[in-house]
């Protein structure tokens, strides 16, 4: 069975932000590019199923909107484990335009699931899953939790409201995953690392799409007043209740 | 010239960096205080190919080169320098040593496992009388034919009891001085050897050092490295690999504090301002950020010479010298930053002050490393 | 036209965000006269859904079927898609959590219309439509137009308050026309979880960190929690320790919240942490070091044991809920 995993760039957690071109464009200059930390849990649940012999994942392959910057991220990705990568060559726009690449891409292909993480680090829209799998009119299971397979159908645990659910899809899904997917992310190993450029890398032209919404202007956010020191739990539940009245 | 990392070199040095950060901090404290080997840590950098990093991957190594090696050293030893010199010792003395100088039939049977870091090795050269002055060796291994038979003891021996092989220096011939001293490998379970208790170390606790008595010891004329008399030789050769290990665990030492004095610099606040505004403190931080830079050159440059195939004796042995004697102002340095904070456990910078100090004394002291240069200079090699 | 408000159902009952949903459409509404109308799928009681006539909400479709109590992410998309075509609806607002965002992305392709997920204020503009949405993990505020016509929001929880406005709601039956309603999707085993606030709905989260020192000692975080009926959370090495469950990590990397009160106990305040709080009305931090980060985000301060102030904490509320009833 087939999976692929939609990861996307992000700036490591620990970057600064900051914009140029009078606020409309991210200052990417001294940003260091990671895996987007959710897309990074999918890939190694995915990449732990394939070495699983109870699972029957045996082929996990990437699949990222993006220029030629984010190849080393790819790689990153076949270093913990994926056997495949594409690249759409293309900068991603909007959520629309990404999906749509990726669905492009997709259509048609046999695969048992298709991972995205539940959002980007960057942008926050946490809507690429979705569109995708409108895109390819498939199933979307939300909030997915964990894979166990009853046979080789492949069961989804999602989060709900109120509980946990388990449920099973005929045909492909488009899961978007969470926290609890996977641990933490793999550490990739050696063999890995040095079998990294000898995996294929693809890289296909992207088509003609309009995003559906265009980010203008960035602005830090506001700042933060002053922290009140306080002496006693007396004080806090005082304050809390007359002065901030949340109580 | 160029500065700019290889992918591979960058994902290494993140793959180790995630570890240390992630995995090696949880337990790191409780390690020191109680002086407990960390097994389990051990395994699992076995599994990500660390512990033979440096072997050929047809040795089942995972074939990266010495720079990668610096990188990854300095992360692990950021966080805890005794996995450092566990992996150093591994791969930079055991596993080196015999892949350059074993036979084929040594390396099947004893580099594969420790490159695959199933099992760990030790590198037993230094003696009650002979640290410094490694040619006067007294161990004893008597040729007896088709075997030799070892008598003596080796002192401050790293994996001593966790080792399952054994790289053994020991005189067979007075007579012909150092020129008699052969190296073999030696089961460590091998009948006739003892261990002696487990030192008490003021710092690197988390190692399990050891001194090992041979009473006796049959080895195999099979397990000799190199020719008869080679021994001192290997000795001295592959220890100039270890120094770029070593002056590596040192720089991570002292990057590891530096990184905590910063963050502390950055939060702790004095007189209304964090102390990092204070010139005593901000010049304090730009020596350390300075001095460590200046130690990371040196032993990326050392590193860099022997991934060329060129000597790398000397840059090896500035190396470690002055990444050692630095990671000891730097940390002595970041302690004092801290205040009475870095003078307990929890803020890690007075650990990794005990642990420095080690850097200058062991594979060679400052002193000795000193001679290595100054020679040099004498015979006009630099 | 219209506005339409995707109105969560969670076991018949509605969520505050609900009401704020209904306030933020109807403060749009007022400024391009158009109404609110909601929609509801799956049994909820008309007293119940009354309660969204108090925040400027005039009309509910209600589509009470029990085949659809069951969400199929699919199956939804195309009732909301028909109750926007039924009231001609411009705007579509769904709550930004893992429902919401898991219909709306998809109405948005069969729509074509532009999708803005954690929007932070009123729009600024309707020709072009201009809002402000969260961007970089809350590093950043991005302003965002959509040139669509029609155009889908998230707005965040507590990114508008909610002000009263009393309507006379009228309730609607509303029968979609779907075949083949849950043809791919079949529920296999369910389990609820144990009564408790949920972290994503609650009010006021009780966080725990590292300084907490052990998995025992968050019984006492427990303890406060349920004083205050709070939903218990924490920072990620807790997570990551299996201290806790993994649902229950808030930050970068876990569940982004937005409750009225966060207590950081024992919670140092890495960027990485507050990037999952910085919705909160109130951030509450207490720790053993006066210089912890947390500070430098929080309302309030508690420098102090935590071991000694939680519990007193614990009496104090318990004292202050008991003479509030």
């Amino acid at each position: 069975m087939r999976v692929f995993v939609c990861m996307s760039y992000v700036p490591d957690t620990t970057t600064k932000i900051r914009f140029k071109e009078a606020n409309t464009q991210l200052d990417d200059a001294s940003i260091q590019w990671v895996i987007n930390p959710w897309d990074e849990l999918a890939l190694t649940r995915a990449v732990e199923l394939k070495y699983d012999a109870a699972s029957p994942v045996d082929e996990v392959e990437i699949v990222m909107v993006g220029g030629v910057r984010c190849e080393p991220i790819l790689r990153k990705g076949l270093a913990i484990g994926a056997d495949k990568a594409t690249r759409i060559d293309v900068e991603p726009l909007d959520a629309f335009q990404t999906a749509t690449q990726l669905a492009t891409y997709l259509q048609g292909k046999d695969c048992g699931f298709i991972v995205c993480g539940i959002e980007s680090g960057d942008y926050n829209e946490a809507a690429v899953g979705g569109m995708l799998a409108e895109l390819l009119d498939y199933a979307s299971v939300s909030s997915v939790s964990s894979v166990q397979f009853d046979g080789d159908a492949p069961v989804y645990q999602r989060d709900v409201a109120n509980g946990k659910e388990q449920v099973k899809v005929d045909g492909p899904a488009v899961l978007i995953v969470q926290k609890g997917f996977a641990r933490v992310p793999k550490i990739p190993n050696m063999r890995g690392i040095m079998t990294a450029r000898s995996k294929p890398l693809d890289v296909i032209p992207a088509i003609e799409v309009e995003p559906l919404v265009e980010f203008v202007e960035y602005a830090a956010p506001p700042a933060k007043g002053r922290v009140k020191m306080l002496n006693t739990p007396e004080e806090l539940v005082r304050s809390l209740s007359d002065e901030a009245k949340l109580l | 010239m160029n500065f700019q990392l290889t992918e591979e070199q960058i994902m290494i040095q993140q793959a180790a960096r995630n570890y240390a950060q992630r995995e090696l901090i949880q337990d790191v404290i409780e390690r020191d205080e109680k002086a407990i080997y960390p097994t389990e840590h051990i395994r699992n950098l076995a599994e990500l190919g660390f512990l033979g990093m440096l072997v050929d991957p047809k040795y089942d190594g995972g074939g990266m080169d010495t720079v990668s090696y610096v990188l990854a050293m300095e992360e692990f030893s950021k966080v805890d320098s005794s996995i450092g010199v566990i992996i150093s010792v591994n791969n930079s003395l055991v596993c080196y040593g015999l892949e350059k100088y074993g036979t084929e039939a040594q390396k099947e049977k004893y580099l594969k496992p420790l490159a695959r870091g199933e099992i760990t090795g030790a590198f037993l050269l230094s003696e009650p009388g002979a640290g410094s002055d490694a040619t006067s060796q007294q161990t004893k291994a008597t040729d007896m034919g088709d075997h030799y038979l070892v008598n003596g003891v080796k002192n401050w021996i790293t994996n001593g009891n966790t080792a399952s092989v054994y790289l053994l220096m020991a005189q067979t011939d007075p007579g012909k001085g150092h020129h008699g001293i052969n190296a073999l490998i030696v089961d460590r379970h091998a009948e006739g050897i003892t261990l002696g208790p487990h030192e008490n170390k003021m710092g690197m606790r988390s190692s399990d050092t050891h001194s090992v008595q041979f009473t006796d010891v049959k080895v195999p004329k099979a397990n000799r490295i190199g020719e008869d008399g080679f021994g001192f030789k290997f000795a001295m050769k592959t220890l100039e690999g270890g120094r770029i290990g070593i002056a590596s665990q040192a720089l991570g030492i002292a990057s590891g504090a530096y990184e905590l004095a910063r963050k502390y610099a950055m939060e702790r606040k004095t007189f209304g301002k964090p102390i990092i505004r204070h010139q005593a403190i901000a010049f304090k931080l730009a020596d350390m950020a300075t001095e460590i830079e200046a130690a990371r050159f040196l032993c990326l440059k050392a590193a860099w010479l022997k991934d060329q195939g060129q000597p790398y004796g000397i840059a090896s042995a500035m190396a470690k010298q002055y990444a050692a004697d630095m990671a000891m102002r730097v940390t002595t340095e970041a302690v004092q930053i801290h205040g009475g904070y870095g003078y307990v456990k929890e803020y890690h910078v007075e650990r990794l002050m005990r642990d420095a100090k080690l850097t200058q004394i062991y594979e060679g002291t400052s002193e000795i490393q000193k001679i290595v240069v100054s020679r040099a200079i004498e015979s006009g090699d630099i | 036209m219209s506005i339409l408000v995707y109105i969560r159902n969670v076991g018949g009952q509605l969520k505050k965000q609900s009401l704020e949903l209904s306030a933020y459409a109807k403060a749009m509404a007022d400024a391009l006269n158009l109404d609110v109308t909601g929609l509801v799928i799956g049994t909820m009681a008309d007293g119940e859904l009354k309660k969204l006539g108090n925040y400027g909400m005039s009309r509910v479709l209600k589509v009470d079927d029990e085949q659809y109590n069951q969400r199929v992410n699919r199956v939804y998309t195309r009732i909301v898609e028909q109750a926007v075509n039924k009231t001609d609806a411009k705007y579509i607002l769904f709550p930004d959590n893992a429902q919401g965002k898991a219909i709306a992305p998809r109405l948005s392709v069969r729509l074509r219309a532009g999708f803005i997920p954690q929007v932070l204020d009123l729009p600024s503009s309707f020709e072009p439509f201009t809002v402000k949405k969260r961007a970089f993990t809350g590093k950043a505020i991005a302003t965002v137009t959509a040139h669509t016509e029609r155009v889908i929001l998230t707005p965040m929880l507590n990114s508008f308050g909610l002000p009263e406005n009393a309507q006379d709601l009228e309730i609607q039956s509303f029968e979609p026309h779907i075949e083949e309603p849950d043809s791919r999707l079949e529920l296999v085993g369910k389990q609820l979880s144990e009564e408790g606030v949920q972290l994503a709905d609650a009010d006021i989260v009780v966080s725990g960190g590292r300084g907490m020192r052990s998995s025992e000692n968050f019984a006492m975080l427990e303890e406060l929690a349920a004083t205050l009926g709070a939903a218990t959370a924490c920072s990620r090495p807790v997570a990551d320790d299996g201290w806790r469950p993994a649902d229950e990590h808030v930050g970068q990397t876990g569940k982004i919240i937005a409750p009225n009160i966060y207590f950081a106990i024992g919670i140092s305040g890495a960027i990485q942490h507050v990037a999952g709080v910085s919705g909160a009305k109130c951030i509450v931090g207490i720790n053993s070091d006066p210089e912890a980060p947390i500070f430098e985000v929080a309302d309030y301060g508690l420098v102090g044991d935590a071991f000694q102030i939680v519990p007193e904490l614990n009496e104090v509320f318990r004292k202050h809920m008991h003479e509030k009833k």
